[in-house]
Order: structure tokens, then C-alpha cells, then sequence
């Protein structure tokens, strides 16, 4: 099969890739590149494991092919951290044990960014209503709502 | 038609590990170089935490920091035998192994640190931070990153140990049948609120007040992790799961995500958690297991909770609005 090129900017670098058309980005990700945080739960959209951030949107990225992301600007959770210091929400997950086996995590995290991003001080419907599309097998959601709302609390605080 | 309200109470007692032919579980500990202390394993951490427990055992019996500790759990084709992680067996089987195994390495640890202190073994004790000192004259010390130099690279000694834990297997007695398949009990208590709707069959979880007896809580807050998760599955087992909704038949059993239904964290019913502490005489430092007995007094107590209801007794899991319309409409008959 003919490769296509695709190029976009994830986490601040630029990457270049030739892949096989059809590849979707979650593959180009995780194989090509080698960043493996976003995670394929069930590669048909239904879990919300490889959510990332496409041009400021959440994506399921097994759902979205590489080819179309081409010049797009990409965010993964392994882009989060800034010189060793975790991001507010890597830090509330951690501080309020929202995490197991911590399959669910990137995802989880991708998507409270997005809400985050636009709704800085959500109410915990607004949290519970951005965390609907992604599963978790472990924590019984309730740690990682509360997650989200103390990241939101640490944020405010910041900015205060 | 209405909505009505039901209360349900459930209480259990669930045996850590099982009665196999046998249950062992080994462990080795060695030192590095440099006075970290390395935990083998082939008990397999899949979320619940059992890296960090094993790491906390280990180094509350060498008695250094837990940041000291490695635990490697690698490979079952070259790690020290274990029967699995499952049977809420992990902390129980592999934490008393790792004692074990801990206990044999701290006192070549303090054979070494004897001879450079030129002191008796049986006269020094651990910080904790990382030293040995001389009972009673602890300005007399030495660092375990000094002992572990010694022990290499001087002295020719391995820092190391075995450990080994065993529950034999356990036979009926042929007259009465009884036998002993556990040695340890974890106990459960649980309260639940309903509304059930009459006309639709449909349940609502309002409230789940758990109280749990784990033995000693070896880390309270993974172990309130397990519990919360735990209480939401046991929810999902009573009103959700299952992958044959007609068992035997196959039909219209969940194939992906979308079809297996779960709670979402949008049904989420107010939790409770307590926990109560007695630490158990055969385990880790007093631990049991809470690992699958946090998701099982849930069932019992909604099952409770319909029944308080509506009166009628779902005894088929999951408890489907399908099998409560179809209870109701028998009862009516
Ligand atoms: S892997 Fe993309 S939604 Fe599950
Ligand atoms: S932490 Fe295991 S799936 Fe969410």
C-alpha cells in the first residue's frame, strides 16, 4: 500500500511520518512516534482510552486517521509535564488516588484538560457529563471526579 | 404505578486465598550495591497496588525507607514460585513470604554490619532512615549504603534472603466433610437504598453505607481505593453485568463497550465506606485480603432492597427491570 506523509506538532515538536493510509492516528502514535500514552482499550470508540487534544478539540484518536491531522497541533498526556513539574490534573489524580491500574488515566485526563480548558470552574454535573465518554474498570469514577474538581480548586486558586 | 422505596441490609465473610493443593507463595530479597533492597516476585500487580504493599512490607522489616525498595515482578518463567494473584491472596501469601524473605536478608545485613562496627549482631538495631546503630550508644552507626559496600565488594557476603509461604492443602473429613479451606476472614456489611420503579422494572442505587473488617490496613488509602471502586462494582454485578443475559443461550449477551453495560460516573450512588481494623494472626503486619470481597455485600443488599420494595425476590443476577416486571406480573397472577 502507497505511504502517505503526515505532519503535525505534538507536544510542542514537530513529527514527521510516513504511514499506511488508513493507519489511525492512535496507531501512528503509539508505533511510529512511540508515544504510548494514549492506550487502545477497544479500537472502536466506545471507551475513550486514546483521547487526545486535536487542534484544542478532544478526539478518540482510534477513530481518526492520521492522514487527516495533517499541520494539526497534537496533545497527549506524556506532553503534560513541563520540566518534571506534573500538570495540576496529573497532580490532583495522584493526590486523590484516582488511579489503579491506570489504563482509563490519559484518557481520562485528556478529556478533564478539554473541560478544564473551557470551563475552568466546572460544577461536578459539568465534570461527570466530560467524563461520560471515557471508562474506567476500576475506581468506580467517583476519585477521578473528585480529581477533577480539585485540579479545577488548584487552578483558581493559582490564578487568584 | 409509582416509584417505590426499599431498604436492604447484606453481611459476609469471605475467606483470603483458597484451598488449592496447596497455596505457596515465594519471595526473594536481595541487596544491591549500594543498599537498595530488591523484592523478586512472580505475584503479578494488575492495578490493585501490590508493588507499593510488597515494597512497604519489605522495607518495614529491613528497616529502611520504602523508597529503598524495588519490587520486580517481572517474569513466572525465572521469578520464586507463586499460585497468582486472585482469591484476594496477594497481600496475605506474597506479604508473608516477603517477610520472610526480608527477615533472612536484615540479619546478614547486620552480620556484616557487626564486623565493620566490631560489635555483636544481636546488639544493633535499624532507624528506619537507613542506618544501623549499636543499641543504646547510637552514636555508634554505620549507613546500609556502607554495609551493602562492605558486604560486595570487601567482605564477600549476599544481602539476601528466602522466603516461603505455605497453607497446606486441606482434606475433607470423610464422616462430616469439614475441613479448613482459609485461614483468614474478611467480614462486610453493607446498606442499601433503592427506588424501583413498578412500571418500568427499573432500579435506582440512591445510597450504599459499607462497613469493611480487612484486618489491618496496610495502606488506608489504597486500601479506601479498592473499597470505593469495589462497593461501585459490587452496584454494577447486582443491576448490570453479565455477558449471558439468558444464560445458557448466548443471545443478546454485551459484545463490546457500548453493549456490557456498567454504571457510568453518572450513576454513581451516594458511597459510604468504613473501615474497621482487627488485624488477623496469620497475616502481614495483621493484613487479610479486601482485594474481591469489597464488590460482594452490595449484590445481597440491593437483591434486599427490590425485595423491600416492590416484594418480590430477584434470586437471577444481574436484577434487569425485564426480571422485575416479570416477578411483579407472577406475583399478581
Ligand atoms: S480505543 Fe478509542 S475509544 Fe476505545
Ligand atoms: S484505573 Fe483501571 S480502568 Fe481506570
Amino acid at each position: 500500500m502507497a505511504k502517505v506523509p503526515v505532519q503535525f506538532t505534538l507536544n510542542g515538536s514537530e513529527k514527521a511520518e510516513f504511514v499506511d493510509g488508513g493507519t489511525t492516528l492512535l496507531n501512528a502514535l503509539r508505533d511510529k512516534i512511540g508515544d504510548t500514552s494514549p492506550k487502545g482499550g477497544c479500537h472502536q470508540g466506545t471507551c475513550g482510552a486514546c483521547s487526545v487534544i486535536v487542534d484544542g478539540e478532544l478526539r478518540l484518536s482510534c477513530l481518526t486517521l492520521a492522514e487527516t491531522c495533517n499541520g494539526a497541533t497534537i496533545t497527549t498526556t506524556s506532553g503534560l509535564a513541563e520540566g518534571g513539574v506534573l500538570h495540576p490534573l496529573q497532580r490532583a489524580f495522584l493526590d486523590t488516588f484516582a488511579s489503579q491500574c491506570g489504563f482509563c488515566t490519559p484518557g481520562m485526563i485528556m478529556a478533564a484538560k478539554v473541560l478544564l480548558d473551557h470551563t475552568p470552574n466546572p460544577s461536578r454535573d459539568e465534570v461527570v457529563e466530560a467524563l461520560s465518554g471515557n471508562i474506567c474498570r476500576c475506581t468506580g469514577y467517583e476519585p477521578i471526579i473528585q480529581a477533577v474538581l480539585t485540579a479545577a480548586r488548584a487552578n483558581s486558586q493559582n490564578a487568584a | 404505578m409509582a416509584i417505590r422505596r426499599g431498604r436492604g441490609v447484606a453481611a459476609i465473610n469471605y475467606p483470603t486465598g483458597m484451598n488449592l493443593g496447596g497455596d505457596p507463595t515465594q519471595a526473594l530479597v536481595h541487596s544491591t550495591p549500594t543498599g537498595n533492597f530488591m523484592v523478586t516476585l512472580s505475584s503479578v500487580d494488575l492495578g490493585q497496588g501490590m508493588k507499593q504493599i510488597m515494597a512497604q512490607i519489605c522495607a518495614e522489616t529491613i528497616g529502611v525507607p520504602t523508597d529503598r525498595v524495588v519490587v520486580d515482578t517481572a517474569d513466572t518463567d525465572t521469578g520464586p514460585h507463586c499460585m497468582g494473584t486472585f482469591a484476594s491472596r496477594g497481600t496475605h501469601r506474597a506479604g508473608n513470604a516477603v517477610i520472610q524473605a526480608a527477615k533472612e536478608a536484615r540479619q546478614v545485613m547486620l552480620e556484616v554490619a557487626a564486623e565493620e562496627l566490631e560489635v555483636n549482631a544481636s546488639d544493633l538495631e535499624t532507624d528506619g532512615q537507613g542506618n544501623i546503630l549499636v543499641k543504646g550508644a547510637p552514636q555508634k552507626s554505620i549507613s546500609i549504603f556502607d554495609v551493602a559496600l562492605s558486604a560486595h565488594f570487601k567482605r564477600g557476603r549476599s544481602i539476601s534472603g528466602r522466603g516461603m509461604f505455605l497453607i497446606p492443602r486441606s482434606y475433607p473429613e470423610k464422616e462430616t466433610g469439614a475441613m479448613k479451606p482459609s485461614t483468614c476472614y474478611a467480614h462486610a456489611c453493607t446498606v442499601a437504598e433503592v427506588e424501583v420503579d413498578d412500571e418500568t422494572g427499573e432500579v435506582t442505587v440512591l445510597t450504599v453505607k459499607n462497613v469493611f473488617e480487612i484486618g489491618r490496613a496496610l495502606n488506608p488509602k489504597m486500601v479506601e481505593q479498592q473499597l470505593v471502586g469495589g462497593s461501585w462494582m459490587g452496584i454494577s454485578h447486582a443491576l448490570y453485568e453479565t455477558t449471558e443475559p439468558y444464560y445458557p443461550n448466548r443471545d443478546h449477551g454485551g459484545t463490546d463497550f457500548n453493549q456490557y453495560l456498567m454504571p457510568g460516573p453518572g450513576d454513581l450512588a451516594e458511597t459510604e465506606i468504613i473501615v474497621l481494623e482487627r488485624p488477623s494472626g496469620d497475616g502481614p503486619y495483621g493484613a487479610k485480603g479486601p482485594g474481591e470481597m469489597c464488590a460482594n455485600p452490595q449484590i445481597p443488599a440491593v437483591a434486599n432492597a427490590v425485595f423491600d420494595a416492590v416484594g418480590v425476590r430477584i434470586d437471577t443476577l444481574p436484577i434487569t427491570p425485564e426480571r422485575i416486571l416479570r416477578a411483579l406480573k407472577a406475583q399478581a397472577n
